[in-house]
């Protein structure tokens, strides 16, 4: 039974990592930018969400209608003043500036946080958990987590092909330049993008700051869930992003169970089998 | 018809420019210097020595691949480690005569650099980047696990092997610092003389323009493998070196992006990226900032960093390609210049 | 051809020149255009008509006052202002976004915010064809199909001018003679328009003036019944005339 037990945990973790990636995919499918800093724009959520919670004493899911209007203004910001100008033919300008800004945040986080471990409380949810069966339980953090995500996914879904926004981002991604013929400003709507993704990733901080310990130096590690949850699912496929979460996490609680020293083992090496047979991922939508 | 090139055209081809004329007689003092150290300097040089040493051929390396090979790799740090723990096993657990075993860690990490790029070159660009740290990530944990080698928290060089480098402590440390400049000398030298061979043409053409390339028989394939390949020969002899003069090697130093590939790559890209120069400027640099700015923990690290991407937005061909630029000069002459 | 010429010029340039990195595609274009002419670009490959067209709409960037519109300098504003002050152009190779549909496709083009009669409705009366196959993804069509929605997508900024670069290349005589007869209804309604062509015949056949491009220059200006075939030879291959 305590294999089923896993699997269902880690799906419900499948949906934390959901989170981490949904905001990667989307400025990926926007314009094919893999943000390396990505994992320490989330730690950098979760850091506000401490901020708001110790000075204002909200509940950290209340937190984030804090942080995720100001994840947003970063996202905007930083895209329109720093970004921006990466963007072209050339592959090393964004990932190098990319990587650099990771450097710089994971040790700005340091200099003001210091390096000691930190997590969020929130009170009741913390070990709240609902009955399924005699033996399994799950908590309702976990759920709750996992409910966003679909509902982000999902949103993020409407909002890329019901909305005119949504036909502007998918417009600017085929062809940025010819964009422009029609009125669009296309550096703004880079800016809006990263806006957007980066307030995703707030509530995917917020989530992790209730859920487990963090440090300035845990970014990369989420960087890397987000990214393989994005490949395994298929690029430009967001809801493949999710089932890339979800193996991700079956296969995180799968290695534990096997031995708790092979947990994130477990999830590089899924990651790195279905790398081998399917490189575009499970249902690629955009070839790249 | 033969094909050599009339002499009544009007533009002739050189491979020499003056400046690396003047470089080479400079290199020459420099050479001398280096190679005296040890009986004009103090130990605390030649430690300083041998780490511009080690960082100077990994940036190399590092630059071979992305600045000509358009290959962009975050994961060296995955070469580093294995050539480190292969260099501790060999020498603590198979008794393999330490300079030997620097030699086969080279070689055993470029073994394990065939399926490593199998599965990396599955991805492209950005992809094949975060890829590359994944699959470092994967050797990171796996030596965590193995308990023989120490697991998470490591192991130490046991006494009988370092003695048996050297009973003294002095001549240990007059070796490692030979065998670290040998490293950089023939680092730059094997690359130097790669680039300005026809299969160093080939890198820059591929570099350049894959599609053209290609149509022109070019093996992109092959060459991209055969260039990670080298690197990671290069790199895991650099691992091995480095963790023989530690010491001592655990996996989170081993495998650790912010020790080796941050910094490599901001040397690369505050040097220049794509010349033989740039990272030779680079670790100066890296070197003199950390000594200026030694003091002040982790600002050092943010002030490197802020200097990388602000190098990268408004002068991305480094500080090199600005001189070169400017003065038209080139030390190392890998080109062929169509005067 | 159009019945109501004006001799207004609505727009207008003045020696522009052009510049890829280190290599001139224009040198000094002197052209201009009145409301509600059909005006002809011709020439062969690499004459700078496309680059021509790419300084006037702004993807590429010149000094203000080479390009005048309506009295106005654009020649270093961007796109985004062009395209709003009615100036659209139909691309060359038709520069569909696959990722939409038809119908998406040609709202994209009303996004400036222009207001005129040019609206979905009237698009698919020019075009019927499209009105069936509005939500198919926009590469799933024929040639000749992806270009009336190219032709439409411009249309629906409502401009005042028209720029259409090479809308016949590569498609069948008989698709290309079904695009130009939407033409007349085009200027019909007002708009004074650009058509750059390869295809000599057809571009004469519609246009009240000609100017032919060769190798970054204006080689040929006039109307297209004055202007004899040797001439536009020479102009379109530059050769030198021969000195009899």
């Amino acid at each position: 039974m305590s294999w089923i037990d896993a699997i269902l945990q880690g799906t419900l973790l499948g949906g934390q990592y959901a989170l981490y990636a949904a905001g990667l995919s989307l400025i990926f499918g926007v314009m094919r930018l893999v943000n390396i800093a990505h994992g320490d724009l989330i730690i950098l959520g979760a850091y506000i969400a401490l901020v708001c919670v110790e000075m204002l004493g909200l509940h950290p899911l209340l937190s984030m209608i804090i942080v995720c209007p100001t994840m947003f203004a970063i996202g905007y910001w930083m895209q329109k003043l720093v970004l921006n100008k990466t963007l072209g033919n050339d592959i090393l300008p964004p990932l190098l500036v990319t990587f650099g800004l990771s450097i710089i945040l994971q040790n700005v986080l340091m200099e003001v946080f210091s390096a000691d471990s930190q997590r969020l409380q929130s009170g009741v949810l913390d070990t709240a958990s609902l009955q399924l069966t005699d033996e399994l339980t799950i908590g309702w953090l976990p759920l709750i987590c996992f409910v966003t995500a679909v509902i982000v996914i999902a949103s993020l879904q409407f909002l890329f092909y019901r909305t005119t926004m949504g036909m502007v981002f998918r417009a600017t991604s085929d062809k940025a330049e010819i964009v422009q013929l029609m009125g669009v400003k296309k550096d703004r709507v880079f800016a809006l993008a990263m806006g957007i993704a980066l307030a995703v990733v707030g509530i995917a901080s917020v989530f992790m700051a209730m859920r487990t310990n963090f440090d300035p130096s845990v970014g990369p590690g989420r960087l890397l869930y987000a990214f393989e949850a994005v490949i395994i699912g298929g690029l430009g496929n967001i809801w493949g992003t999710l089932l890339g979460g979800i193996i991700i996490g079956v296969s995180q609680a799968i290695g534990a169970q096997i031995n708790p020293g092979w947990q994130q083992l477990a999830g590089h090496l899924a990651f790195l089998l279905i790398l081998i047979f399917r490189p575009n991922g499970l249902f690629p939508r955009t070839k790249d | 018809m033969t094909s050599k090139i009339p002499e009544s055209l009007p533009f002739s081809i050189v491979r020499s420019t003056f400046a690396s004329k003047v470089a080479f007689l400079g290199f020459i003092v420099v050479f001398i210097a280096a190679v005296t150290l040890p009986w004009w300097g103090g130990r605390a040089d030649m430690r300083l020595v041998v780490e511009f040493c080690y960082y100077l051929a990994l940036a190399q390396l590092w630059n071979l691949l992305a600045g000509y090979g358009g290959l962009v790799s975050i994961g060296q740090q995955a070469f580093i480690g294995l050539g480190g723990y292969a260099f501790f096993m060999m020498a603590a657990f198979f008794d393999v005569p330490p300079l030997l075993a620097i030699f086969l860690s080279g070689v055993v990490t470029m073994l394990f650099a065939i399926p490593t790029a199998f599965l990396v070159f599955r991805l492209s660009g950005a992809y094949f980047a975060i890829g590359t740290w994944v699959v470092a990530e994967v050797y990171r944990l796996s030596f965590a696990q193995v308990s023989t080698l120490g697991g998470g928290s490591g192991m130490s060089l046991p006494i009988s092997v370092v003695k048996s480098i050297s009973a003294s402590k002095l001549e240990r440390e007059i070796l490692i610092y030979f065998l670290a400049l040998l490293l950089a000398m023939g680092v730059v030298t094997a690359l130097y003389v790669l680039l300005r061979s026809s299969w160093g043409l080939a890198l820059t053409a591929i570099r350049d323009s894959e599609a053209a390339a290609e149509s022109l028989g070019v093996k992109k394939q092959m060459t991209k493998y055969a260039v990670y390949l080298f690197a990671a020969f290069g790199t895991g002899l650099c691992g091995a070196i480095i963790f023989l003069n530690k010491l001592r090697i655990s996996p989170d130093s081993a495998f650790s992006v912010s020790d080796w590939t941050a910094n490599i790559i901001f040397i690369v890209v505050i040097g220049g990226i794509g010349t033989l120069e740039g990272p030779i400027i680079g670790t100066l640099v890296f070197f003199i900032l950390r000594g200026v700015l030694a003091d002040f923990g982790a600002w050092y690290m943010i002030f490197l960093g802020i200097v990388a991407v602000v190098v990268m937005l408004k002068a991305p061909q480094g500080v090199w390609g600005l001189v070169a630029k400017r003065y038209g000069i080139q030390l190392f002459p890998v080109g062929r210049k169509l005067m | 051809m159009s019945n109501h010429v004006l001799n207004q010029p609505i727009l207008y340039t003045q020696k522009l020149t052009a510049f890829y990195g280190d290599f001139q595609a224009l040198f000094g274009i002197d052209f201009h255009l009145n409301i509600g002419e059909t005006v002809a670009i011709i020439g062969s490959n690499g004459a700078g008509k496309t680059t021509f067209l790419r300084s006037i709409t702004g993807l590429l960037c010149n000094e203000p006052s080479s390009v005048k519109f309506s009295g106005q300098p654009i020649g270093a504003s961007s796109p985004d202002e062009i395209v709003k002050l009615g100036i659209a152009m139909v691309p060359e190779g038709r520069q569909l976004f696959p990722s939409l549909s038809v119908e998406e496709n040609l709202r994209m083009g009303s996004l400036s915010g222009r207001s005129g009669q040019w609206d979905l409705r009237n698009i698919y009366e020019l075009f019927p064809v499209l009105k069936e196959r509005r939500h198919h993804g926009s590469m799933d069509l024929s040639g000749g199909q992806q270009q009336m929605v190219a032709i439409g997508r411009a249309l629906m900024a409502n401009p005042s001018i028209l720029l259409c670069d090479e809308i016949s290349l590569g498609l069948a005589p008989i698709i290309i003679k079904d695009i130009y007869r939407a033409l007349p209804a085009i200027c019909s309604e007002g708009v004074t328009v650009v058509v750059v062509e390869q295809d000599i015949r057809q571009a004469m056949a519609v246009s009240d003036r000609v100017y032919c491009f060769q190798e970054g220059r204006i080689s040929l200006e006039g109307r297209p019944d004055e202007l004899t075939t040797e001439a536009i030879t020479h102009a379109y291959f530059g050769l030198e005339d021969a000195v009899s």
